[in-house]
């Protein structure tokens, strides 16, 4: 009966509280590492814009959509070349070190048991902890985007571009279809962050964690690149990351970028489960 | 019968083949200071993860506040404090943002009463004045303040505390010690877990005994001097008139050294005793009256040392 008095005086808990996901996002954009590391992302579009401008190129070449002889026809396609230079190793980079600090940062800390006695539900740590990983993978693509629109505008202007399958379309049209490059290639950047938030639970050391996910990203580039394994290739992490240049064509080609999709969003399921599965029943010690 | 704030029955964890916890069977009645004593190594801390929820069981089961956990573990831990193998927050964060971040994860919490309850929890330990600081900059006392402030952001019904007084100087250890028998006197229940038998004997009003993974004794610190048996100590530069008086008040274990007589004081009073001693003319310097301490309690209780072993 006393205790029926007390659970009545205790307010009631609200069913959704956005405080623990700000908590978290405060502790992401506001750790000096992670500037740094923000930095670094945005010094690419710099350096890329800065050099074609003094030394404009003369000829395109190498793998992916080539956006770097185009560099200074339009602004946008600095945005685009950085993008293309970040994504084997400075994007991922990026989204597995917020990733490997997830629950090996707390664990490793010890404020995990604290977290886990206040109480935070095993479920809603995890969900919490991979909106946030989501959240900085948009983040850290939208500023590498951003800073090259910034300083393309700048040192060669915008106007209409010319796309990949020759169409022109206009300014407004093109910041369009890059930030539905940098919706697709977050997503993709997502999967990192999942794959993340389970080796995360796996371990109490967060570098560890973060060198296990770049050891599998730049693995499966690799492996990517390896024609005999071509059975492989569609099953790989990366393989369809580049199809983001399908969204520079005119009409868009969208098998590329739903088959991406699709692969990105079979990562996630598979290891935030995983993740929910090891990390529900783990006992921390720590 | 009283109401258990924590309760367990064959409670074991067994890490690899070693038990660390061995089937105990806690007992912390509602509004006690429990002092939960053992040497290092003999399975409090395991106890307390597990009586949390953090790491589940090999065998057994407990009830916290009456809930049976840790399937009430979302209604139960609100009303639980806990101070779990020492403080733990982020380093390049300020006392106050460490709070607050804890805070913010508590979904029972108000977020409008956020800020004045993490001041209070700070005033409370008196950390007021370092709440802006970084906690890398802490020194160990502030820190271990920190953790108790943290237990403090919301009312409690009950707290875990695990040595809360480690590596806080005197001043600060009487501060947590006086803090600890307010929180009982609001009529929190406070479970201790330390390894310093002065604190148990100081705050404490029930204690339980581990040793080696097993809970060995477990009463009211009461019921333990109860069943203990006192002495008396007379000072005196006579001490044959004095051995004398005492074997015919019927005291036994009548022992004489140099300038002193010691006896077992038996069911007698021992201003009796005094005034037997004056009116046979034996000139008294000192008496005094010995409750033996805690440690030879537990000697006598356990029939072992009070020494870590595994």
């Amino acid at each position: 009966m006393a205790d029926l008095a007390i659970s009545a005086t205790l307010p009631k808990p609200r069913p959704v509280s956005g405080r623990f996901l700000a908590s978290e996002l405060l502790l992401i954009f506001g750790r000096r590492r992670n500037w740094a590391g923000m930095a670094v992302l945005a010094a690419m579009p710099v350096i890329v814009s800065v050099a074609n401008k003094i030394d404009p190129p003369t000829g395109g070449g190498g793998e992916g959509p080539d956006f770097f002889s185009a560099i200074t026809s339009n602004g946008l396609f600095v945005a685009l070349a950085a993008l293309s230079i970040e994504l084997p190793l400075f994007l991922p980079l990026a989204v597995a070190t917020i990733a490997g600090d997830s629950i090996a940062g707390e664990a490793n800390l010890g404020t995990l048991r604290y977290l886990l006695s206040v109480p935070v539900h095993r479920t809603r740590m995890l969900v919490v902890k991979f909106t946030a990983i989501v959240i900085f993978a948009f983040a850290a693509t939208l500023l590498v985007a951003g800073t090259g629109v910034l300083m393309g505008t700048v040192l060669f202007g915008g106007g209409d571009l010319t796309l990949l399958s020759g169409t022109q379309i206009s300014f407004g049209e093109g910041l369009l279809r890059l930030f539905a490059v940098c919706v697709y290639l977050a997503v993709c950047l997502s999967a990192v962050g999942a794959i993340g938030l389970f080796v995360s639970t796996l371990t109490e050391q967060p570098i560890g964690a973060t060198i296990a996910i770049m050891i599998l990203t730049v693995g499966s580039f690799i492996l990517d690149n390896i024609p005999q394994l071509d059975w492989l290739h569609p099953y790989l992490l990366v393989h369809n990351w580049l199809n983001f240049g399908d969204l520079l064509r005119d009409p868009v080609a969208w098998d590329g970028i739903s088959t991406g999709l699709l692969s990105a969003g079979a990562y996630i399921l598979v290891f935030v489960t995983a993740a929910w599965a090891r990390f529900s029943a783990r006992d921390v010690t720590s | 019968m009283t109401q258990l704030a924590v309760e367990s029955s064959g409670l074991s964890k067994r890490f690899g083949r070693q038990f660390a916890v061995n089937g105990i069977d806690l007992a912390v009645p509602q509004g006690s200071v429990y002092g939960f004593l053992g040497p290092n190594g003999s399975g409090k801390t395991t106890t307390i993860r597990m009586l949390l929820g953090l790491i589940q069981p090999t065998a057994g089961s407990h009830r916290l506040l009456g809930e049976g956990m840790p399937v009430a573990a979302g209604r139960v831990l609100p009303k639980v404090g806990a101070l779990v193998e020492g403080p733990a927050f982020h380093p390049y964060l300020s006392g106050r943002h460490n709070l607050a971040r804890l805070d913010a994860a508590d979904r029972w919490a108000d977020p409008r009463s956020a800020a004045r309850r993490v001041d209070a929890a700070l005033d409370r330990v008196g950390l007021l004045a370092a709440a802006t600081k970084r906690y890398r900059a802490y020194s160990l006392g502030m820190r271990q303040r920190l953790a108790l402030a943290a237990t403090l952001l919301t009312p409690r019904e009950l707290l875990i505390l695990d040595e809360p007084t480690n590596g806080l100087d005197p001043q600060g250890t009487r501060e947590v010690r006086s803090l600890i028998t307010t929180l009982a006197a609001d009529g929190a229940t406070v479970m201790l877990s330390t390894h310093l038998l002065s604190e148990v004997e100081q705050i404490c009003t029930h204690v339980g005994v581990m040793h080696q993974g097993n809970l060995v004794a477990q009463a009211s610190l009461r019921e333990l001097q109860a069943g203990s048996v006192q002495g008396v100590q007379v000072l005196t530069d006579q001490p044959e008139p004095a051995q004398r008086v005492l074997r015919e008040l019927g005291l036994t274990d009548v022992q004489i050294s140099r300038d002193q007589v010691t006896a077992t004081l038996g069911s007698l009073a021992p201003e009796k005793v005094v005034d037997a001693l004056v009116h046979a003319g034996v000139p008294v310097r000192g008496f005094t009256v010995q409750a033996p301490d805690l440690e030879e309690l537990f000697v006598s209780l356990t029939g072992k040392g009070f020494n870590i072993n595994g």
